[in-house]
């Protein structure tokens, strides 16, 4: 367990350096934050001292060693476009954000899984049907445009919900949350839908598709031919073993909420990680997007790391395997 | 009773102040950088900073002349000083008062080093406290551009400066925020109450300010929205009063609506191409050994092959006025006679190709930005179409304007577009950067086709020194002229920007495309 552990983790620290070495080449691509810096009447003196200030005329390598000697200590220097340590930024930002996946991840579940097992024991009814179509037409649209339908006939039309911004927030400690007011509730409504649609979907068929498989197997046949009430069998038996694979799916999902928020953000004026970054591509702000995909690197190699020891936890197979025979 | 008395009085002072109060929320793409007033040389932040530091003259909204703000009058002493007399009874918001002591520091602190204001200060020598009223601007040289230039000076409390540790401009290289990036004390009619960068912004109404405000608005709200779409919504749904970027495509709904209306401003601002005019031979061309682009009458073909009309009306739907004049009329130095345009004419164009030597045309480079201008690409596009109709082969490609600058001013570009903006309301800012020869402080730092004419430095350089204001204005009026006559850029339009608005809501639209928080008004 506890090899397991560190070849995972050592596993992770490569993927890690790996992320920070393609970042940081992609954005000898992305354009110079100094010509926003100085604006457009700069002298060509004043560009080449600040670019010696901001030390952008280092080799890459150079910069790229100073970048990772920070980065170790959670420092990812100062954010060109706002002037302010990135690590402040992103502490500021990151509530929003893992607020904004929370309540959509748990919508999603909420929604998907009862939408999921329906659909599988109802199958071909107009309902089910109904389901089916709308989780195609959920996993095909793209995000912003389903942003930008709600936007337009729950605030323009039909002026119920607010079309941007996260409300008010309560500040407890270093945490702002914007789930302790009413005013926060309202505006998380329309991006937690947005954002939750893809994974709603995805969750509702995955469900259905396992409990269509475990319907058909063999134990379920004998619970009914014990006579046991339908609503035992599928949700005291067929729905357990169900929901194995989509505990794995959802975790590892709770990662692609947290990085799929850009385009939900963006479309919502919602105050997150993702917003700032689409912010700081506008500006070559490099210090930013640096720090923001590791970040996000990180929060999958956790996730990951926790999904696999779950795995260890939960099915007592891959236990039996390591432990026995050798 | 007693009781009753003083609830009555309150519901009283409630009740007007429920009739007083006029909030006014508007938004645009992106949040200012900083509060620090004398750090960042960004359009926006200068326009929002205006309503909580003001400035010793600032342009009047409607003649777009200076006049006075902190300063009551102004007299050039001699042809290097100027003598400025302060305003008295002037407070800043933590109830300090205005003096000789804080105008020079302020200048000063827009001089040092970790300023980016160094367009405004330029020329400056020092500057000199007379009394506790009166300051003295030294310049190196004569520069009729200085009280212009005084305009973006905004004014800082030194004492308040001193105590809170910020008394130098906030630096970007720095180790995080200074007090005066989060924090504002000026003298103006706004105090700054609230600041969450990216999210909101919220100034209230100065109680104790020294001028008398045409507008009625007690407090301003601000939330940037990044998102055009958005942003259009957020004005819909009511949420804001005003976009101060709306999107071209949603204008002919807003202007048909009854419950909006958009409010259109010739921004000082020209768009215009330039070609390298230094190459001896241009890369990506199929003409070798010699650049077409060198040659006057190939100049001129491009440019009367372009149909601006066409432009203005379908490309652009209105938001550009065609210009022959590389600044557009607010400017000084513009004139009707600079302004007159090379006819359209495809058959006159290919004439003047083949007097060339380019019967057949050429294949040439053609960069421009796709992010930057009001419908920059599309512009682009059709005007490749044009050329293509005359023979000249544009190979276009468009650039998001992070790498576009980058590249136009390492010189990579045959032909570019640019946008040029004259804050100083004055041709020489345009002058000095656009056409005279690349060279030291500035000169031709926006020459990106290297054009060079000896006759037109000369100009310049005569202006530059020049303190007869007439013979100055002249002399920059020729120098316009001469750019005319040797094709050194191809002027296309003015841009032409549009706030998109609640029908309540009155403004004056200013030509620096910021509003005065002096003139704003909710009906």
């Amino acid at each position: 367990m506890f090899a397991f552990i560190l070849r995972r983790l050592a596993q992770a620290v490569l993927v890690m350096v790996s992320v920070a070495l393609i970042a940081f080449m992609l954005f000898q691509y992305v354009g110079d934050p100094v010509v926003f810096l100085l604006g457009q009447d700069a002298t060509p003196e004043q560009v080449r001292e600040l670019r010696g200030q901001l030390g952008l005329d280092q080799p890459f390598l150079i910069q790229f060693w100073y970048f990772l000697v920070n980065a170790v200590q959670g420092e990812f220097g100062i954010s060109l476009r706002q002037g302010a340590k990135v690590s402040r930024l992103i502490a500021e930002r990151l509530p929003a954000t893992l607020e904004l996946a929370l309540v959509a991840g748990v919508l999603a579940l909420a929604a998907g899984i009862p939408m999921g097992v329906y659909a599988a024991l109802k199958r071909g009814s107009f309902v089910s049907q109904l389901f089916m179509t709308i989780s195609l037409l959920g996993v095909s649209l793209p995000t912003f445009l389903i942003g930008i339908l709600l936007i337009l006939v729950f605030s323009v039309y039909l002026g119920w919900m607010p079309s941007f911004g996260r409300g008010e927030v309560v500040q407890v400690g270093w945490w702002s949350s914007g789930l302790l007011t009413a005013n926060g509730w309202i505006h998380i409504i329309l991006p937690a839908i947005t954002l939750a649609i893809f994974q709603l979907t995805l969750i509702m068929r995955l469900v259905r598709a396992e409990m269509l498989e475990v319907l058909r197997t063999d134990y379920i046949k004998f619970a009914r031919a014990r006579g046991l009430t339908n609503r035992a069998v599928h949700f005291g038996h067929a729905l357990k073993n169900t929901l194995v694979p989509v505990m794995t799916i959802t975790g590892l999902q709770l990662g692609g909420l947290i990085a799929f928020a850009i385009i939900t953000e963006t479309v919502f004026q919602w105050p997150g990680m993702g917003l700032l970054f689409i912010q700081a591509v506008t500006f070559a702000d490099i210090p930013v997007m640096a720090a923001y995909l590791c970040l996000i690197a990180l929060i999958f190699v956790i996730i990951n790391l926790i999904v696999d020891l779950l795995y260890f936890a939960v099915d007592p197979r891959l236990r039996v395997e390591k432990a026995g025979g050798h | 009773m007693k009781l009753t008395a003083t609830m009555l009085a309150c519901a009283l002072a409630l009740g007007t102040v429920g009739v007083q109060a006029k909030t006014f929320k508007w938004t645009s793409a992106s949040d200012i950088p900083t509060w620090d007033i004398h750090s960042q040389n960004n359009a926006l932040s200068n326009g929002i900073h205006a309503a909580v530091y003001e400035s010793l003259v600032y342009y009047n909204s409607r003649t777009f002349k200076p006049e006075p703000v902190l300063a009551t009058a102004w007299k050039q002493v001699s042809p290097t000083q100027l003598r400025l007399t302060l305003r008295t009874g002037v407070k800043f918001h933590d109830g300090s008062p205005f003096s000789a002591d804080d105008a020079v520091f302020s200048i000063d602190r827009a001089m040092s080093k970790t300023s980016n204001f160094a367009v405004y200060t330029a020329g400056i020598d020092r500057v000199a406290k007379v009394d506790a009223n009166t300051i003295d601007i030294f310049t190196k040289d004569p520069n009729p551009a200085l009280v212009s230039q005084l305009t973006e000076l905004r004014m800082m409390n030194k004492a308040w400066a001193e105590k809170n540790n910020s008394i130098a401009p906030k630096d970007i290289k720095t180790q995080d925020e200074n007090f005066a990036h989060r924090n504002a004390n000026g003298t103006g009619p706004f105090m700054l109450k609230e600041w969450q960068p990216d999210q909101k912004m919220v100034l209230n109404r100065n109680p104790a300010w020294w001028g008398k405000s045409e507008g009625n608005v007690t407090e301003i709200v601000y939330t940037p929205v990044r998102n055009v779409s958005t942003r259009m919504a957020a004005l819909l749904s009511g949420a804001v009063d005003l976009v101060l970027d709306p999107s071209p495509q949603d204008l002919g709904r807003i202007r048909s609506s009854p419950e909006f209306k958009v409010v259109d401003g010739v921004e000082n601002r020209t768009i215009f191409f330039g070609m390298d005019q230094f190459r001896n031979e241009l890369p990506g061309s199929d003409v070798k050994g010699k650049n077409p682009l060198k040659d006057q009458r190939v100049r001129q073909a491009l440019y009367q092959a372009i149909d601006i009309d066409t432009i203005a009306r379908v490309t652009l739907r209105g938001l550009g006025q065609p210009t022959g004049a590389l600044v557009s009329p607010q400017v000084t130095g513009w004139t009707e006679a600079v302004h007159k345009r090379y006819p359209f004419d495809a058959a006159a164009a290919q004439k003047l190709l083949a007097d060339a030597g380019y019967p057949t045309g050429f294949e040439v480079d053609f960069a421009c930005p796709n992010n930057r201008y009001i419908n920059d690409e599309a512009i682009c596009q059709a005007v490749t179409a044009m050329w293509a109709r005359v023979g000249v082969r544009a190979k276009l490609r468009t650039l998001p304007l992070v790498t576009y600058f980058p590249m136009i001013q390492r010189y990579e570009a045959s032909i570019y577009m640019l946008g040029w903006g004259v804050p100083t309301f004055d041709a020489m800012y345009s002058l000095q950067s656009l056409v005279r020869t690349v060279g030291a402080q500035g000169d031709g730092n926006y020459n990106v086709g290297r054009y060079s004419n000896p006759q037109m430095d000369a100009l310049i350089e005569r202006a530059k020194k020049e303190t007869d204001l007439k013979l100055r204005t002249e002399l920059m009026t020729k120098a316009l002229a001469l750019q005319n006559q040797d094709v050194a850029h191809i002027p296309l339009h003015n841009q032409v920007i549009p706030w998109a608005m609640k029908k309540n809501i009155d403004v004056v639209h200013r030509a620096d495309n910021r509003l005065d928080w002096r003139l704003v008004k909710v009906n």
